[in-house]
């Protein structure tokens, strides 16, 4: 029985009739148009449908539709709005070449915004664990790391 | 990756409606906290419910609470919370590390210490930490509450004492005695997303160089998670040495009961089991002051 929900996502409000076999992931990329999430694995595996839950970043794929009925998600789309400067973390990731293909990018942005909001100066270590839910097949990991360091000292010095 | 079965979904916002669905539905019912198991388990087909009752608008389910004796902590605490928080890292060491290891920060901000244990994976990471801390289960059911020693809730792979219709509540860690060390290993090819090949956890408490008290618990090398009693046997009431730690280590390796599979083979993990007993004996020993 399709059920109505109401989410907040990157600032607007939602409404949305879906059944309740349904995740998060599908609501956000087949229901509001939101494709910046990807679908990787489905299954908690690979951190590329990662979003920001109530602040916290979540495999958006191993969350329920009806769950977030009420709650607040951030998608990589609300990480920098259209027209404005795009957000520090996502500079980086441009100027150290941590992109390859790009399918995982979003959701390690995700990832790592939500670190350097609780830990303004991570160590490498603190990033390798804030990241080890984000599968890359491309990069190897190192220009994502530097970028993170990259995006860390940019903040920092911006005070953001 | 197949599509989600078909179900109703409920979101009971007290425990006595939930447990009125749960034993209304009976085994066509599935409980759904953090999720991060179930909804991986019913897309592989798995797990087909008519029914999922998600339990998370329940209050008081999501604390933790310290008592004199001990702390509480509900069974929806997510393992995040669990990891973040200094008391357990103060107080239950190894809890706090095994916490650390489970999965992703992502999968650690939806999985809850609850599910963890009554999915009951035989390598659940914070089933070990609790065996050796003695925690108790409060399970609630149609006809009240009761409690159990977590010794006794698991029955094998994806089995507990669980019947449809009961729920786990929450969970009672008694405060281990002052001087008491302990730790959590966990033994895989990668440090996250990993299923343990082998993990230990242990506690001691010494006196003098003499053990008195201890326990020792395995994950990932038998059915369930399990206690290894007869290396601990091999320790308590003795003075620690090098040669009492090998052979408690033998011991453990002795009393597990691993299969092959993808991750490794049996005889594999019995020798990682001893190795890892003896890693974690060796550290509590050196933490403790005591020589080896």
């Amino acid at each position: 029985m399709k059920q109505r929900i109401k989410l907040f996502v990157n600032g607007d409000v939602y409404e949305v009739y879906t059944e309740p076999n349904r995740t998060l992931l599908d609501v956000l990329r087949e229901d509001l148009e939101l494709t910046g999430t990807k679908r990787g694995c489905d299954s908690g595996e690979c951190g590329a449908c990662t979003v920001l839950l109530n602040g916290k970043p979540v495999n958006s794929c191993l969350v329920l539709a009806p769950e977030v009925d009420g709650q607040e998600v951030v998608t990589i789309e609300g990480i920098s709005k259209p027209g404005s400067p795009l957000h520090p973390v996502q500079e980086a990731f441009i100027e150290k070449w941590a992109i390859q293909c790009g399918f995982c990018t979003p959701g390690m942005i995700i990832s790592a915004k939500a670190l350097l909001d609780r830990n303004p100066d991570p160590s490498e270590e603190e990033i390798k664990q804030a990241l080890a839910g984000n599968l890359c097949r491309c990069t190897g990991y190192v220009k994502i790391i530097e970028a993170v360091k990259a995006a860390a000292e940019k903040m920092r010095r911006s005070g953001s | 990756m197949g599509s989600l079965p078909q179900f109703e979904y409920f979101e009971p916002s007290t425990l006595q409606y939930a447990i009125y669905l749960l034993n209304r539905y009976g085994d066509s019912a599935c409980v759904l906290a953090g999720g991060t198991d179930l909804i991986v388990q019913m897309r592989d087909g798995k797990k087909v419910p008519k029914y999922v009752v998600n339990i998370k608008k329940i209050p008081q389910l999501n604390r933790i609470e310290v008592g004199e004796k001990s702390v509480v902590t509900g069974a929806l605490t997510t393992v995040n919370t669990i990891h973040e928080s200094h008391i357990i890292k103060e107080i239950f060491p190894a809890l706090h590390q095994a916490a650390g290891t489970l999965a992703s920060y992502q999968v650690r901000n939806r999985a809850t210490i609850g599910g963890n244990l009554c999915n009951a994976s035989p390598a659940a990471d914070l089933a070990p930490p609790l065996l050796i801390y003695s925690a108790k289960l409060k399970i609630v059911n149609k006809g009240g509450e009761n409690v159990i020693p977590i010794d006794y809730f698991f029955l094998g792979p994806g089995k507990t004492v669980l019947e449809p219709g009961m729920l786990l509540k929450e969970i009672y860690i008694p405060k281990p005695k002052e001087g008491t060390r302990s730790v959590y290993l966990k033994f895989g090819t990668r440090r996250a997303m990993e299923c343990a090949i082998v993990s230990v956890a242990a506690s001691i408490r010494l006196e003098d160089g003499f053990c008195k008290d201890v326990k020792i618990a395995l994950g990932s090398v038998a059915p369930t998670p399990i206690r290894a009693k007869t290396a601990e046997a091999e320790l308590l009431d003795k003075k620690i040495d090098q040669r009492l730690i090998e052979n408690a280590a033998e011991a453990a390796a002795k009393e597990s009961r691993p299969i092959s599979d993808i991750r490794a083979s049996a005889e594999y993990r019995r020798d990682m089991v001893k190795v890892f007993v003896k890693r974690a004996l060796y550290s509590l020993v050196e933490e403790s002051g005591g020589s080896k």
